[in-house]
Formats: structure tokens, C-alpha cells, sequence
């Protein structure tokens, strides 16, 4: 087994320039624009909303919004996370709520760097364990946060149609 | 859930082609690499081929080589030609009323585990499978 090797650094592309900070009210339309061109759905509303809570002046400590962006300030991606605890007897934990990587510049490195900034933000508040909840037939995501070392948790998402 | 020997020759196939991505490889030097039945290995090739994961080149020094991405390409990818995911009740076609309804709640159930293990497959790439095979042997 050790024989096996893959080497993938020549299969990706050149890493670029980024910086990782964190998110401002001026990053919204971009925010918007890059959400939108992923999923083909304009949630305005709805990053407005979620840059209050997480970014705005009275947020919880432990909400996190960064965004990556390139040497000229373009937003290149961004990573929306929060620490939450005892739901359904779990301790606290980190979430990865949202992670979106402009597809232009995917396989770069960014989405990595994106989940190490926010997995530094949950170690130094003593968060031990990251978790996420991806569609089922998300192929892109899975394969990213499993090739970070996320697998399968304890828990099973259950859900329901409401008539 | 069995997987398939096909499935098995197909994973090491695969994964030793993506190894060395600029050389072309005999089916016959695959075989011996892993102990395998080459005319078994021969089918499974063939099929890859179809699926558009390798490609065959001929003449001199001929061989194949691995054509997918392997930051990429998953688990399901590679074994989905040799699978069947849809789990089987053994029982007969015609059923009384109760039997009907115990069946019936079975199919939901296999269905349900079905769709699972088919997310799982097709989330895990051939470096993340390489990966927690080494991570496995570490820990033994």
C-alpha cells in the first residue's frame, strides 16, 4: 500500500496571492454576485442578514466571517462559521456554515486556506471537533471538506416534507 | 455492502496508473504488481476504458495510462460500472397483506441506505481513499 503514491502538486494549479481577513459591510455585493454565480440564486436578503449577525457591531464572539481576496482586493471566496453547543447533548463544536470559492479559482489552495483560518479561529477558542452538513449529492464539497479529514460524525441528519 | 473483485482490480488499476501519470502501463505488469488473474484484470481495463477513466495507447511500449483527475475522481467514479447499489429483499413476487407491508417498509429502509452508501462512494476521492488506507496501516 505504502507503494502507492500520488503526487498531485503537479496537477494543481498555480497557487496565487491571498489575503484572509475578516469580512466588511463593502464585501457584500460581492459576496452576493459570487453566492450567486455558484448557485444560480440571488440571496440578497439573506447575505444581508447573515453580514449583521456575523460581522455586524453587536455580533457573538463566536460567529466568523472571512473572506479571501486577491492582491487588487477581489473577493476570491469566503467562509462563514460558529461555534454552537448542546444541541442534541453536543458539546461545542465548530460549524462550517457556508464556504464558496469562485469557480474561476478553485484548486488553487484557497478553500483550504479559507477552513486552516477558520479552524484557527475555533482552536483558539478551545474548540476541539469541526463539523459541517453538505447536500448528499454535493460532490464538490464532500470531496473537498473529506480531503481536509472531515468523515462521517456521529450524528444523522433527519428531515421531513411539511404539507 | 460486497464489493465486487472487479471493483478491487479496477481501485488497484486505477490507483497505480494515477501513480506514475506520464508512463503507460501493461495490464500484464499491473497483474503481476498485485498477484491478480490477468485476463480478469483484461475485462475490468476494458471497461475502464469505456468509462473514460484510462485510455489505451497502442504500438510499441503501449499500454494504458490514468486520463481522470485524482483530486477529482471519487470512489463511485471508479468502481460504478462493476456495483449495483440497489439492495435486494429476497422474496417472493407474490405476498399476503402483512408480508406486503413488512416488505414494502423494507424497500424505504434500503432505500434510505442505499442513497448513503452511494454519497459516501462518490465523496471520496482516490487521494482521500489513499489516505486513510495509509492512515489505517499507521495505526495497526
Amino acid at each position: 500500500m505504502s507503494g502507492i503514491k500520488i503526487d498531485t502538486a503537479k496537477m494543481k494549479n498555480k497557487k496565487i496571492a491571498i489575503d484572509i481577513r475578516q469580512v466588511s459591510k463593502a464585501d457584500n455585493a460581492a459576496i452576493v454576485a459570487l453566492d450567486a454565480e455558484i448557485t444560480g440564486a440571488n440571496k440578497s436578503a439573506y447575505w444581508t442578514d447573515i453580514l449583521d449577525r456575523f460581522a455586524g457591531p453587536g455580533r457573538r464572539t463566536e460567529r466568523y466571517f472571512l473572506v479571501a481576496t486577491s492582491a487588487d482586493d477581489e473577493l476570491l471566496g469566503f467562509i462563514v462559521g460558529e461555534i454552537r453547543a448542546w444541541e442534541f447533548g453536543s458539546p461545542p463544536c465548530g460549524w462550517v456554515l457556508a464556504l464558496n470559492v469562485s469557480p474561476g479559482h478553485r484548486e488553487r489552495g484557497i478553500g483550504e486556506s479559507l477552513l486552516d483560518a477558520l479552524c484557527t479561529e475555533f482552536r483558539n477558542a478551545d474548540i476541539t471537533t469541526l463539523r459541517t452538513m453538505v447536500l448528499g449529492n454535493d460532490k464538490v464539497n464532500l470531496s473537498f471538506f473529506r480531503g481536509e479529514g472531515l468523515a462521517a460524525g456521529p450524528y444523522i441528519e433527519l428531515e421531513k416534507h411539511l404539507d | 455492502m460486497k464489493l465486487q473483485k472487479a471493483s478491487r482490480y479496477a481501485l488497484y488499476a486505477v490507483l497505480h496508473l494515477a501513480s506514475a501519470p506520464d508512463k503507460q502501463h501493461s495490464t500484464a505488469e499491473i497483474a503481476e504488481e498485485y498477484g491478480i488473474s490477468i485476463h480478469h484484470l483484461a475485462k475490468v481495463m476494458r471497461t475502464l476504458v469505456r468509462s473514460g477513466l484510462i485510455e489505451s495507447v497502442r504500438g510499441v511500449g503501449g499500454g494504458y495510462h490514468f486520463a481522470g483527475n485524482v483530486r477529482r475522481t471519487t470512489l463511485w467514479d471508479v468502481i460504478h460500472e462493476f456495483e449495483s447499489l440497489e439492495s435486494d429483499i429476497d422474496s417472493p413476487d407474490e405476498l399476503s397483506g402483512n408480508a406486503q407491508i413488512v416488505i414494502s417498509g423494507l424497500d424505504s429502509v434500503n432505500s434510505e441506505i442505499d442513497g448513503l452508501i452511494r454519497s459516501t462512494l462518490d465523496s471520496i476521492t482516490l487521494k482521500t481513499l489513499l489516505r486513510y488506507g495509509v492512515e489505517n496501516l499507521d495505526r495497526a
